[in-house]
């Protein structure tokens, strides 16, 4: 068996203490194979965000066992590992600094990590997204919310990473320009053989992008599927099934029957 | 449709003046609403969330219109003390999101009470707020009446926020995005509140949303905006059929779970759905 690039075992995250402690992630495992995309579905409070932000290396205090690539994740994590893991987040109004250029935000990053060429690389970033030189020494005011998720990937992508953690990243946008980035992230993948582990509440943007999911309910994961599976309707949990009637539009007869989980 | 409508908007314009000139927002809008759920659908930008405002008296920008009337009469250059007679009475509105449309530092039942303070006082208008928590199927109405906006989930605090803007009985409740922040399930469980409300108070709803397989299935009737103008009306369950590419591009972009496609379309605009519509 090939190495998997990512694997995570009996994952459990908290929060608080005592009485007032919450168990965010219970007991999770998944494996993701190199180039492969995975998807994490729930409802808010699932704790899918709080898996990829544990993935990330942004919460330090998980238990259980992670691995990148056969190396082991610890608390303390090898700058060259931390490269390989990068992430673009669901608001692109909150996650770029609203005082520096475009430019200074791709080029800090490759400062960090003590990469040469910056200029040549900072442009190919650009040009990857679909974003030409003009906008290179724009404020992220002056960009749309399309662009600006650009800039976002852009930015991910500009460290050469393996695998992308992606938070919602169209829940923000137009579904036309939702269309676009995703077309976006699709190609990307694929011209740079990347792994992703993709987060939504949308069965649809999951159906589309991932081969295969887990879907989340308080912090445990209630049933895996393929892509398949999921767009064939064959869920086996009543809790995955309500969901997917849920996405399907409105129904009087549907909400009716609606179980509380 | 009713013979006697709730709402005419004839030719309705709003511009902005801007340092780098006018934008004109919303151009030449017209429509007639009667006891119906009437969507609103286009991107962000297009003028449906200004339009809903313009209809209370709420928009920054300068409106004009041949016609905006109200039960017969015209909302036009109203002065505040009318406003006042309608707003929050007679016309309400539901916003996108209850975290910054609740008061922060006013218990929910407080909130609820000052809602209706014109309207019921006293013990009386305590039953009422409670009956209008229960009617949004909220479970431990004494509980929410007392809690604080902090202590209510999202899905909550926007039953919590339609319950405030049930307390007057409006005959129009104009929602903006109302679920759109909410989970899919609860998403669907409020709508069937607003679709009751519909029915059984027979208030008219305007639903602002950029939503069209929600709206398909929710609405009676959709108009589409594109660049501040309505490019298509049409009956909300008949959006499939929709003529203008704009519509059909819209409803083509989402991704689907039960037809996979390995590239998504992608909305080609064409610059001639910004000239005037009809001429």
């Amino acid at each position: 068996m090939t190495q998997p690039m990512i694997e995570i075992e009996d994952l459990s995250i908290s929060f608080g203490l005592g009485k007032d402690r919450v168990d965010a992630v219970k007991n999770v495992s998944f494996t993701v194979a190199p180039g492969e995309s995975y998807g994490l579905v729930g409802e808010s409070g699932s704790g899918k965000s709080t898996i990829l932000r544990a993935l990330a290396g942004l919460n330090p205090f998980w238990s259980g066992h992670m691995a990148i690539t056969g190396q082991k994740l610890g608390a303390k994590r090898p700058r060259a590992l931390r490269r390989l893991v990068q992430m673009v987040f669901q608001d692109p109004f909150g996650s770029l600094h609203p005082k520096h250029t475009v430019d200074r935000i791709l080029s800090e990053p490759l400062t960090i990590h003590g990469f040469d060429d910056v200029e040549t690389r900072v442009r190919a970033a650009l040009d990857r997204v679909g974003l030409g030189p003009v906008f290179r020494f724009r404020y992220p005011h002056q960009l749309s919310g399309g662009q600006r998720q650009r800039v976002a990937i852009a930015r991910a992508l500009i460290l050469e990473p393996k695998v992308v953690l992606l938070d919602e990243p169209t829940s923000a946008l137009d579904v036309s320009i939702q269309a676009e980035v995703l077309n976006l992230l699709t190609d990307l993948r694929q011209q740079l053989g990347l792994t992703y582990v993709l987060v939504s509440h949308d069965l649809g943007v999951v159906a589309h992008m991932c081969s295969r999911l887990s879907i989340m309910r308080t912090g445990e994961v209630v049933e895996t599927a393929s892509a398949d599976e999921l767009s064939e309707g064959r869920l086996l949990h009543a809790y995955s099934r309500q969901l997917l009637i849920a996405s399907r539009g409105y129904d009087t007869a549907a909400i009716a029957a609606f179980g509380d989980f | 449709m009713d013979k006697d409508p709730i709402l005419e908007v004839e030719k309705l314009n709003i511009r902005f003046n801007t340092p780098v000139g006018e934008v004109h927002a919303v151009r030449d809008v017209s429509f007639t609403m009667g006891r119906e759920k009437l969507a609103i659908v286009g991107e962000s930008g297009s003028g449906k969330s200004q339009t809903g405002r313009a209809i209370l008296g709420l928009t920054p920008g300068k409106v004009t219109a041949q016609k905006l009337a109200f039960h017969g009469q015209s909302l036009l250059g109203l002065a505040e003390q009318q406003w006042r007679r309608i707003r929050g009475k007679r016309i309400a509105m539901v916003m996108q999101d209850p975290k910054y449309s609740l008061n922060p530092v006013m218990t929910i039942g407080d909130q609820l009470l000052e809602a209706a303070r014109d309207i019921k006082e006293g013990a009386a208008a305590r039953q009422h707020a409670l009956g209008m928590l229960a009617a949004v199927r909220i479970r431990d109405p004494e509980r929410v009446f007392r809690a604080w906006p902090h202590e209510l989930s999202g899905g909550m605090g926007q039953r919590a926020m339609i319950a405030m803007m049930l307390m007057a009985e409006p005959e129009l409740l104009i929602a903006d995005e109302p679920t759109s922040a909410l989970d899919v399930t609860v998403r669907l469980q409020v709508l069937a509140i607003l679709d009751d409300l519909v029915k059984t108070r027979h208030m008219g709803l305007i639903f602002i949303s950029h939503d069209l397989n929600l709206v398909r299935t929710f609405c009676d009737r959709a108009l589409v905006m594109y660049a501040g103008q309505v490019l298509e009306k049409l009956t909300a369950s008949e959006l499939t059929e929709a003529k203008h590419p704009y519509t059909r591009g819209l409803l083509a972009c989402p991704p689907e779970i039960d037809h996979r496609r390995s590239r998504l379309p992608v909305l080609q605009r064409d610059p001639s759905w910004m000239e005037p519509v009809g001429s």
